[in-house]
């Protein structure tokens, strides 16, 4: 099983080897090796209860609020081991952001709800430079335009779609490195779906984005890398375009054609 | 390649069915349109001539049905990986199938003008035999579509080259009959036309046979050897 499907590219932004999940007895994730490159879309599909999205979240650590998960294996960004000791878990979900499936704004207003991750880690050191940080990142979220007039309206009274685009916005404002997200389309339209797409292929130059997503077509528009899961293994890791034209694995290619089960 | 799994929505094993199903139908009547054109023009039959340009206009009627299948499963079930190929190689093999009912019919409409006037034209006893192969070729590498067999598809691309050494010959006996009897070559010429009418009905089988190949196993014929082509 390949890491990686290219080994023409420099280092990988993240390297996973031999990571095992496990949730009490059960175990959720099986020896998953792969590797996450920067400027580049990575897909993770598979079936429901497939480990896609429990393998997601070991890459920011935040299986660690899962009382009873447990995690195995080597883990690094950038070549740090982001479960030693010494790894600061809100420094590094900061370079490691996340978007999740359902848009979930703070109850503040839409300045505040970008505002709140650079001021906590002390990326703005006066109210000008908190300023430019909040258009900024509404601007790259696509969203400025549409709320530059009313930033201090409450973030829940946006529309679905607007406010997965302020979560998005929420994690560019503290300048990660990698974006995950999961599902971040599932719960939107397919207009509002079309914006988070656009948006993540802008993003693409700027970041390393692992995107988790049921819907096969949104895996093959937005990504350049495919990794399909099944039963806790990575079945198959490669280019997306081969991935949905010609996949090697017999797994895979049931899944992707709708033959599963 | 077939994993013998069905769908989980039957209504596209349906369709692919279905497509699959006038492929087959449309090779037949190609097979059909050569052996029939052949028969008409041993037998000096115009009747059957003339049904072979009609049949013609059913393939074209069923090459319309495959590309508005083929558009409506791409629109509505959104193919991937196999069945995205299969349903892509049906589509370009439907056009090809066109083209070989296109020769038939060409054949068939040099009838009438390979029988005129007293002689008898013997040269016509060489080209049946060169009509079933290239008809066998059509029939087995639409087999091997349906059976996703890729290991058949190059099978029918190797017999492309005795089917161009089998019009080399032809040629030049063609030629000689013509240097020995002049006052025929106004009939024998359309004779050569239909030679070589059969050996585009195999260059045409070739491709569907690399359509074929794609379609099965994702990779390209590419590696293999290229016939030479007929300089003649």
């Amino acid at each position: 099983m390949n890491h990686s499907p290219t080994s023409d590219t420099a280092a990988p932004k993240m390297s996973a080897r031999d990571v095992n999940v496990f949730y009490g007895d059960k175990q959720a994730i099986k020896d998953v090796s792969i590797d996450v490159d920067m400027d580049r879309v990575t897909a993770f599909i598979g079936p429901s209860g497939c480990g896609k999205s429990t393998f997601l979240r070991t890459l920011n650590r935040m299986n660690d609020t899962v009382g009873n998960a447990r995690v195995t294996g080597d883990i690094r960004l950038d070549g740090e081991d982001i479960y030693d000791k010494s790894m600061d878990v809100v420094q590094l979900r900061a370079r490691v952001g996340m978007v999740f499936q359902k848009p979930n704004p703070f109850p503040k207003s839409i300045f505040e709800n970008v505002a709140y991750g650079p001021r906590i880690h002390g990326l703005a050191p006066s109210r000008a430079d908190l300023e430019a940080i909040v258009e900024r990142s509404l601007r790259r979220a696509g969203l400025w335009e549409e709320v530059k007039d009313r930033l201090s309206d409450s973030g829940t009274a946006l529309s679905g779609g607007q406010q997965q685009r302020l979560c998005i916005a929420r994690a560019i404002a503290v300048d990660p490195e990698v974006i995950l997200m999961d599902e971040p389309c599932s719960a939107l339209d397919p207009i509002a779906t079309a914006k988070i797409e656009e948006l993540i292929h802008e993003l693409r130059g700027r970041y390393a984005i692992v995107i988790v997503t049921h819907n096969m077509q949104q895996a093959a528009r937005v990504s350049q890398r495919t990794a399909f899961f099944h039963l806790g293994n990575l079945v198959e890791y490669g280019v997306t375009s081969e991935i949905f034209t010609n996949p090697r694995q017999e797994r895979t290619k049931d899944y992707i054609t709708g033959r599963y089960g | 390649m077939p994993t013998g799994h069905e769908h989980t929505v039957k209504a596209f094993d349906e369709e692919i069915g279905h497509l699959r199903a006038l492929i087959s139908q449309m090779g037949g009547l190609a097979e059909q349109g050569i052996s029939d054109a052949m028969l008409a023009l041993q037998r000096n039959d115009p009747t059957l001539a003339k049904e072979v340009r009609t049949a013609d206009a059913k393939i074209d009627a069923i090459q319309a049905e495959v590309e508005r299948l083929v558009v409506r499963v791409i629109a509505l079930r959104a193919p991937m990986a196999d069945d995205l190929r299969e349903v892509v190689a049906a589509l370009k093999i439907a056009a090809v199938v066109e083209r070989i009912g296109d020769y038939a019919k060409n054949i068939a409409k040099r009838v009438p003008m390979i029988h005129q006037g007293e002689d008898r034209i013997e040269a016509v006893s060489l080209l049946p035999a060169m009509a079933q192969m290239a008809s066998d070729m059509v029939h087995d590498v639409l087999d091997a579509f349906s059976a996703r067999n890729a290991e058949a598809a190059v099978a029918v691309c190797e017999r492309d080259r005795a089917l161009d050494d089998f019009y080399d010959s032809i040629f030049r006996t063609l030629v000689t009959f013509m240097v020995e009897n002049p006052r025929t070559i106004g009939q024998v010429a359309h004779l050569l036309f239909v030679a070589k009418n059969l050996e585009r009905i195999g260059d045409h089988a070739t491709n569907v046979a690399e359509m074929v190949y794609f379609a099965a196993t994702g990779r390209y014929l590419a590696d293999r050897e290229p016939a030479e082509p007929s300089d003649l």
